[in-house]
């Protein structure tokens, strides 16, 4: 059956934070279409718990040049310091923005957007923690997703909800420029495959926590958008750099937000020393998320976990008042009585780090635009979010910044986006449009192959935590390397067994499972290649930060390998450097 | 369903957790694909489960080790993103948010897609009518006047007021459990109230007056026959039966406290 096809100016793939961010701008000024594989209020950004951190000093005294000093330095000087520097300046009107939108901010006693301390956020360059984080309770995350959507309601703003989004369409001019011409998407409902053209096209997708076993994302954090950027031959920025959130609940990786420490909780081993004083004298338990999680993992290591196995610490929120847990931390509370049947008012709550957060992605500048090596721009084609890598992260993201980051930079692509259609063309569609996806889905529907997508999944997840976690080394990751190939040799004989077109979420499951493959193997190839410790990546062979041979960010490249499959090669892209030169990075 | 018919499946590779006791528990499912089924018909699976473990994961561990066709919605899998709403045991929750020992195990637990909307597979049902009632009562902030350079003060008091209904995750536990919208998919529903209620009583709005005549419509709040269904079925512990009652008191009072 020939595919639907529709036309709109800018098409954004996505309706996170990020997405919906975007189209509340592009859609003043183009004609957009958001395709979202799930209903825009199922996104993760809901998720989001603490904050965002904005240099509003209604707390105490603070500014946008501390912020940027802070994300530079939490990110381990690998952060574009560019790009970080518009964030937090433009990060004051993004929370101002999204206050005059509607969202309930909690209030300071004179009624302003009230502020928390958040982890790796200081003032004066580090001296100590500074009441940053703007938050609605606990639930920031789901305040900003609703804020969002509902103005996206506003504004009439047109959805397709559900609309799986499988492949980008590009064209190449004669002089080789690459330009977006839409996307293809199966509708889940029905099964049918449906072309999207666009003069801008959007990515925001989100991450790909699902390569991990314990991890904070929900089930369709696949890297779905990383992954067609990927396979359309464009480069990936970064990916080694993985963020593990120090609390995630022991055993199930369900996120307790830094904001908990924020409030004064206390991190404790099984003797109940407060170790964080030890890694990081001068702040403590609000190091950044880096620095907590290995010193978390150390404690385990050296025999002082707590539980029947030794095998987590505690969050210890037993000293603070209980009107002030259910005040600010309604919703981690509820999560530790109903997920470990924990009292954290009276008991200590067993936490380790849970996979979180990709600081690597789709390499864009600070304008939004995808980037198809280390600066030629692809004209039309945008990405923000955690799809993408500015790089306002580096090496390890500060809390709080995320949420920051898909409103900054959601805001600009989507501006960015619409103002590019007034003058530009549709560009035409390559023969055939649909069929890559068409083969890739009928083949999956039809397969009569072997190996359960469950199966091959929990094997991926499994050796990406043992092998590619908070430490690695050379042989841990060699092993990784080597059961992911293996993996994505067996999952060419994956089965799918619902061979219906409606809603066929076993079909679903496959597909995204392609995608985790495709993305755990440049994670650890990159991984592998970066001989050094930086922010996410802690490597036990090379356990110090090497400035000389590797501030710079890694881009892989996925080519062919002359035998009819394909390779990653792996390149180099210069850290932009303004104002903070690298130091020895000291909590 | 007095025509429906039981399949059995039964596990075969049973592999449990170090420490905790895993127990054997019967999930019956109301399956239902239109692409092949005339009706919809109940089938047993028989699963290792950990009792403290969520019945979603139950259902993931049907749908990866048995029957790939099963079909629901999920995400977040902690209760925030409100995609796994169904009926459990005759109540709705969200499956990831149910335990499973919190669900007589001993017995058969009955898994089935929320009631008053249209089952598209197994237990996912047409969520637009659910949504087209929530867009209907202007779920957004109206604010006249010139807007501020700063933030608009709110108290801490003020911003209490609506703290309840900020919670809501539109995820229908509570308009698919209320007698009045089986019996008539016109009345706008508890959901749609309750966000309709977030801005009423937002200090910062202006809309009130809109929001309120669209709810004085004969589909709108005074259908609500307080059986505290909704109250009961809201995974977020939302109050409400009490929030519509507000909005009724708002609309013979005309006064927005």
């Amino acid at each position: 059956m020939a595919p639907q096809i529709h036309t709109y100016d800018t098409v954004i793939v996505g309706a996170g934070g990020a997405g919906m961010r975007a189209a509340l701008e592009s859609s003043k000024r183009s004609r957009t279409a958001v395709l979202t594989k799930l209903y825009p209020t199922r996104s993760h950004t809901g998720a989001a718990q603490g904050g965002m951190c904005a240099a509003l000093a209604n707390v105490e005294d603070d500014n946008w040049e501390w912020h940027t000093y802070d994300t530079v330095k939490g990110g381990d000087y690998l952060v574009d310091q560019d790009a970080a520097e518009i964030m937090c300046k433009e990060a004051i009107d993004a929370v101002l923005d999204l206050e005059k939108m509607g969202l309930p901010f909690s209030r300071t006693p004179e009624g302003k957007i009230d502020q928390r301390r958040f982890g790796g956020h200081t003032k004066e360059h580090g001296k100590a923690p500074v009441h940053r984080s703007c938050f609605a309770a606990d639930r920031t995350g789901h305040m900003i997703l609703q804020t969002l959507y509902q103005n996206c309601v506003k504004q009439e703003v047109e959805f397709y909800n559900e609309f799986y989004v499988l492949d980008l369409l590009l064209h190449e001019e004669a002089d080789g420029t690459k330009y977006a011409a839409g996307v293809v998407a199966l509708e889940l409902a029905t099964g049918e495959i449906h072309i999207f053209r666009g003069k801008a096209v959007i990515l925001a997708t989100g991450g790909f926590g699902k390569v991990f076993k314990t991890t904070s994302n929900a089930h369709t954090l696949t890297g779905d958008g990383m992954g067609i950027v990927w396979r359309r031959g464009l480069p990936l920025e970064d990916m080694e750099f993985y963020q593990f959130h120090p609390t995630g609940l022991a055993g199930l990786g369900i996120l307790l937000t830094e904001g908990a420490r924020g409030e004064g909780g206390i991190l404790r081993n099984a003797d109940g020393e407060r170790f964080m004083e030890r890694y990081a004298p001068t702040i403590k338990d609000l190091a950044p998320r880096d620095i907590v999680a290995r010193s978390m993992v150390l404690e385990v290591r050296d025999g002082r976990g707590a539980g029947p196995n030794k095998d987590y610490v505690y969050l210890d929120l037993t000293h603070l008042p209980a009107a002030q847990i259910e005040e600010k931390l309604p919703d981690i509370t509820e999560f530790a009585r109903t997920y470990l049947g924990v009292e954290p008012t009276t008991e200590l709550v067993p936490v380790y780090p849970t996979a979180h957060y990709a600081m690597g992605g789709v390499p864009t500048n600070v304008s939004g635009e995808v980037l198809a090596d280390n600066d030629t721009v692809v004209k039309g084609m945008y990405a923000a979010g955690e799809v993408a890598c500015v790089s306002v992260h580096g090496s390890n993201r500060l809390g709080t910044n995320s949420l920051l980051d898909i409103n900054v930079f959601g805001r600009r692509a989507g501006i960015n986006a619409a103002e590019y259609t007034v003058d530009a063309e549709l560009k035409p569609l390559p023969a055939e449009p649909e069929q890559a996806v068409v083969s890739m889905v009928e083949g999956l529907r039809t397969s009569t192959g072997h190996e359960p997508v469950a199966q091959i999944r929990s094997e991926l997840q499994a050796t990406m935590d043992s092998n590619a976690g908070v430490y690695r080394n050379d042989e841990t990751l060699a092993q990784a390397e080597k059961d992911v190939k293996e993996l994505q040799r067996r999952y060419r004989d994956v089965a799918v067994q619902d061979k219906g077109r409606r809603f066929n979420t076993d079909l679903l499951e496959a597909v995204e499972l392609g995608f985790l493959l495709d993305l755990a193997e440049i994670l650890v190839l990159g991984a592998r290649n970066r001989t050094e410790s930086r922010g996410a990546q802690a490597r036990e062979d090379y356990p110090t930060r090497d400035d000389v041979n590797w501030q710079k960010h890694t881009m892989a490249y996925r080519e062919k390998d002359g035998e009819g499959g394909y390779k990653i090669r792996l390149d180099y892209k210069p850290v932009i450097v303004t104002r903070y030169q690298p130091t020895e990075r000291k909590y | 369903m007095s025509t429906a018919t039981v399949q059995e499946h039964v596990e075969t590779s049973a592999s449990g957790k170090a420490g905790i006791e895993m127990m054997t528990i019967t999930v019956r499912i109301r399956r239902y694909n239109p692409e092949v089924d005339a009706a919809p018909h109940w089938v047993d699976y028989q699963v290792t489960a950990d009792p403290t473990a969520r019945i979603l994961d139950s259902l993931h561990k049907i749908k990866w080790e048995q029957d790939g066709s099963l079909t629901f919605r999920r995400s977040c899998a902690h209760g925030v993103c409100g995609s796994d709403a169904m009926r459990i045991n005759g109540k709705n929750r969200l499956a990831c948010k149910a335990l499973v020992k919190d669900l007589n195990p001993t017995k058969p637990i009955t898994v089935e897609p929320i009631q008053g909307l249209p089952v598209l597979k197994d237990l996912v049902v047409d969520m637009e009518p659910f949504f087209q009632a929530y867009r209907d009562v202007k779920p957004f902030l109206i604010a006249h006047g010139n807007e501020p350079t700063r933030e608009r003060i709110q108290s801490q008091k003020d911003r209490d007021r609506f703290d309840d209904t900020t919670k809501c995750i539109l995820c229908a536990a509570c308009t698919t459990s209320c007698p009045v919208f089986w019996a008539d998919g016109q009345y706008f529903g508890p959901a749609a109230i309750v966000n309709a209620h977030r801005f009423i009583f937002d200090s910062r709005d202006d809309g009130a007056n809109e929001r309120l005549e669209i709810l004085n419509d004969r589909e709108g709040v005074w259908r609500c026959r307080t059986t505290f269904n909704c109250t009961e079925a809201c995974p977020r512990g939302i109050q409400i039966t009490q929030a519509i009652a507000e909005v009724k008191r708002a609309l013979i009072t005309r006064r927005v406290i």
